[in-house]
């Protein structure tokens, strides 16, 4: 059902009774006692621990795998290597928040001719017990010749570097190279003339930038149970941003119709996009398939580093022209990023938002997909554009300092606006990233006062969002309490924000609505949580699902009242007549209808299945102040407000939880997240200990501002939120140390060890 | 009629050509007639696109109607973006 504009309209205009409020979350009891429901929490009668083996080389060709000795062990019920999964050809599919192959896939759930990275599956046994399956992985001999290795784009870009797939030839390239090389694609995107506009500028700056990779740092490791039964029917329960694409990924690999599988999203202790893929579920159906017994399969957090999908490393060289007045005249940006051992970083999308909040006449980007032996790369919040941004924000905030322009004046110079055209081609409708400038101009936090080897620093960010599947279903119960079931895991509140909006649609109270996640045979087909999707999506087929509840109520209330039913209209959750006599009628409220639903024609369920278009992107800008010890390089993060535009924010509370998050997993990325590898090409910080992520000690009350500037396309002005918050805080912490410390750093993490060096630096050359 | 932009990464499968207009009430016969006047496009087309029709990107949307006049711009997918090269398939 499309959204009719009026009702858009009409929403907005009305005093809205339940979206917009702040209830209690539905599943925070749960939670706080300890009895929600993670993967790992699941267990059956006669359930088999299942575990994988893994490459302890990040470059291989894997000559043979033995697994006789192992196959002998009393307990050990099922082994699965590379034999036991048909490979694929070659065919591009989304997956989760990424194009993949699923050539590439299978090989990444087992390694066939080579393994391409440290902790590259191998094989995988299922035993009646963990030290019988350790055990077993012991027996397994694997025949490894090892190859040299590359980890980083810079590494895997030159001409001598060993090759991770010798037929790899590069994408994008006219005419196409004729010898392989690591580099998966090249891509282009290209407004007016740079080099005119370079000629325009008065000062010009040139800078490059690295990026290490970083993990979404989820506190949960990937879990599943698997269950197949002699006839082939399987039941999957699993930590999951998308059941949905897990039964996909698994039937395509189990080759198996999609009918036969039943996958259960259990609660999910975080996501952030790693858990848009498939690493243990086809492997833990394999073993169960084999051994005719449950499995259950739970990473180690060792193996959430090493065998899991962290995002991109990067390598970026920006060029950025501006008159003196601060208007940008031209921007070149070329980007690698590591893709991990298969192709298919987020090059593109990273190429696409680089620019995005400005209007800009002159614009070349080109990027590179680079494949390196490390893991390969999944989703992380926005993907592809907190690297680019970081790198394009720090451009302009030098241009900004070497013009004596304030940075936030200099943004709104250039801002984008309804009516600007993207890089990528299309316009921009309604959007707010003016507004979060003004806002930030405005916010005390920006005129506060700064103390010694203080810095302040502003950084601006964009992305799309997405619409896409989603399917709602509206129970009306007996009692005239609402079920509400829908397919996308709940990864940020949108159980509230659900209820909220069926509540408000129907008329009724939000205590009386219940939203539940239900499996994959319960529900049509939902694409997965991801692209700051469900609010919007999710959220418009909840509200398209009970005005099918209001159809079917209302057509109820006109067969009781014996008229037709043109003469009923739903008001704030009663069925009310109009016509001849209307007065003398009592309005009818939806549990009085629901009471009698049975006797009159059958329970009522309001049903909708849509592919939400419209989506509407989303701006932020953020403003940071830093202290930095010059005589440790410790950075301290003083004082942290972000600004950023929600469309409509259903439940406030959980927007303003989602602007904290993605700023503090920012403030991680920017100070101390990298992944360490040894010459040897294995990881050296596989833990939490070492792989040091901000906790609550290293932060500051983070201050929100929600914008709103309404998305036409949603009945509430909604916009996706969950990802933009991640793209400013690089770029502002970035600006905000190098104004602290005198000096600019262009590279990330800015460790202490790094900062010092930069401070040494500026001290020797008399600064 | 469309007008319909290729953006400068595509210009190499049709000839330099990248923007060009066509006669189409939707995206499906949008792309099933690009497709026919630039067969080497049709890998790329059947690898998944997203198309912005005035402004709003759409995704998995084959039967959106394309108003007359409307400007149209084939986009990479957005991350995220549902448009299986198995489902795209269908409409050749």
């Amino acid at each position: 059902m499309a959204t009719n504009p009026i009702d858009v309209e009409r929403a907005r205009s009305k005093q809205l009774r339940w979206v917009g409020t702040r209830g209690p979350r539905p599943d925070g009891i749960d939670k706080v006692t300890g009895r929600a429901r993670y993967g790992a929490d699941f267990n059956l009668p006669g359930m088999l621990v299942g575990r994988v083996l893994r490459s302890p080389h990040a470059h291989a060709r894997i000559r043979s795998i033995d697994i006789s000795k192992a196959t002998a062990l009393p307990g050990v019920k099922a082994i699965v290597t590379r034999d036991d999964f048909k490979d694929m050809p070659s065919e591009f599919v989304p997956a989760g928040e990424m194009m993949v192959n699923y050539r590439d896939i299978v090989r990444n759930v087992m390694a066939r001719e080579k393994a391409l990275y440290e902790g590259h599956a191998v094989a995988a046994v299922a035993a009646t017990s963990p030290s019988i399956a350790r055990e077993a992985l012991r027996l397994i001999k694997v025949d490894y010749e090892v190859l040299p290795h590359v980890i980083t784009a810079a590494e895997a870009m030159r001409p001598d570097a060993p090759l991770l797939h010798e037929d790899m030839i590069t994408m994008g390239v006219e005419p196409a190279p004729t010898k392989a090389s690591n580099v998966a694609k090249r891509v282009e995107f290209k407004t007016g003339d740079v080099k005119a506009g370079f000629a325009k500028a008065d000062v010009i700056v040139e800078r490059s930038f690295t990026t290490k990779p970083v993990h979404q740092g989820y506190l949960e490791p990937h879990a599943c149970l698997a269950n197949v039964n002699e006839a082939g029917q399987a039941e999957l329960w699993c930590t999951t941003q998308g059941h949905f694409v897990v039964r996909s990924h698994c039937a395509k690999l189990l080759e198996m119709e999609l009918s036969q599988i039943r996958v259960v999203a259990t609660e999910i202790g975080g996501g952030f996009g790693g858990k848009t893929v498939v690493y243990l579920e086809p492997v833990a159906l394999a073993l169960s398939r084999k051994s005719k017994r449950p499995v259950k399969m739970v990473m180690s957090r060792d193996e959430v580093f090493k065998a899991s999908g962290p995002t991109s490393g990067a390598h970026m060289t920006i060029k950025i022209g501006a008159r003196k007045d601060g208007t940008i005249t031209a921007g070149e940006a070329e980007l690698a990023y590591e893709a991990g051992a298969f192709q298919g970083s987020p090059i593109q999308p990273g190429c696409m938002c680089a620019f995005a909040p400005y209007e800009l006449e002159n614009a070349h980007v080109v990027g590179y997909d680079v494949v390196s032996n490390r893991p390969k790369v999944a989703a992380y919040r926005a993907p592809g554009a907190p690297i680019s941004e970081y790198a394009v924000e720090a451009v302009i905030d030098e241009i900004a300092q070497k013009l004596g322009l304030d940075p936030i004046e200099m943004r709104l110079k250039n801002a984008a606006k309804a009516g600007t055209r993207a890089l990528y081609g299309p316009k921009f409708g309604p959007i707010g990233l003016v507004e979060t400038l003004e806002a930030a101009k405005k916010h005390p936090h920006y005129s506060t006062p700064l103390g010694p080897n203080q810095g302040r620093g502003v950084a601006s960010g964009f992305w799309f969002n997405i619409g896409g599947e989603s399917c709602a279903t509206i129970n009306v119960n007996e009692d005239g309490s609402v079920t509400l079931m829908i397919g996308t895991p709940d990864i940020g509140g949108s159980r509230a924000s659900m209820a909220l909006m069926a509540a408000e649609t129907l008329g009724i109270d939000v205590s009386h609505v219940r939203t539940l996640i239900v499996d994959t045979d319960s529900i049509g087909y939902t694409f997965l949580t991801g692209g700051s999707r469900v609010t919007f999506a999710t959220g418009m087929a909840t509200v398209d699902a009970a005005k099918d509840a209001i159809r079917q109520l209302c057509a109820r209330a006109a067969k009781l009242w014996e008229v037709p039913e043109d003469q009923v209209v739903w008001d704030n959750g009663f069925a009310k007549r109009t016509g001849e006599n209307a007065a003398n009628v009592a309005p009818m409220s939806l549990a009085e209808l629901a009471a009698k639903a049975g006797k009159t024609g059958g329970p009522i369920s309001g049903h909708a299945e849509i592919n939400a278009q419209g989506a509407g992107p989303t701006f932020g800008t953020h403003v940071v102040d830093v202290e930095v010890d010059e005589a440790t390089g410790r950075v301290d993060i003083k004082r942290y407000t972000v600004i950023q535009d929600a469309g409509k924010a259903v439940h406030p509370g959980y927007v303003e939880g989602q602007y904290q998050g993605g700023a503090a997993q920012g403030v991680g990325w920017a100070l101390n997240e990298e992944y360490v590898y040894g010459a040897d090409g294995r990881l050296q910080n596989a833990g939490f200990l070492d792989y040091r992520m901000p906790v609550t000690s290293d932060l500051p009350m983070i201050d929100t501002v929600i914008v709103e500037v309404p998305n036409p396309a949603h009945p509430y002005g909604v916009r996706g939120v969950g990802e933009t918050p991640i793209v400013p805080p690089m770029a502002a912490i970035a600006n905000a140390v190098s104004r602290a410390i005198g000096s600019r750093m262009f590279e990330l993490p800015m460790s202490p060890p790094k900062v010092l060096k930069a401070v040494q630096a500026r001290k020797a050359n008399g600064g | 009629m469309a007008r319909v932009v290729l953006g400068s990464s595509l210009r190499r499968y049709t000839g330099g050509v990248d923007e060009l207009e066509i006669d189409a009430a939707t995206i499906k016969q949008l792309l099933t007639k690009l497709g026919a006047q630039h067969p080497k496009l049709v890998p790329i087309l059947e690898h998944g696109l997203a198309i912005a029709i005035n402004g709003t990107i759409y995704q998995g949307a084959l039967l959106e109607p394309i108003p007359p006049d409307a400007e149209v711009h084939l986009l990479p997918p957005i991350e995220g973006g549902r448009e299986a090269s198995f489902r795209l398939r269908w409409w050749r």
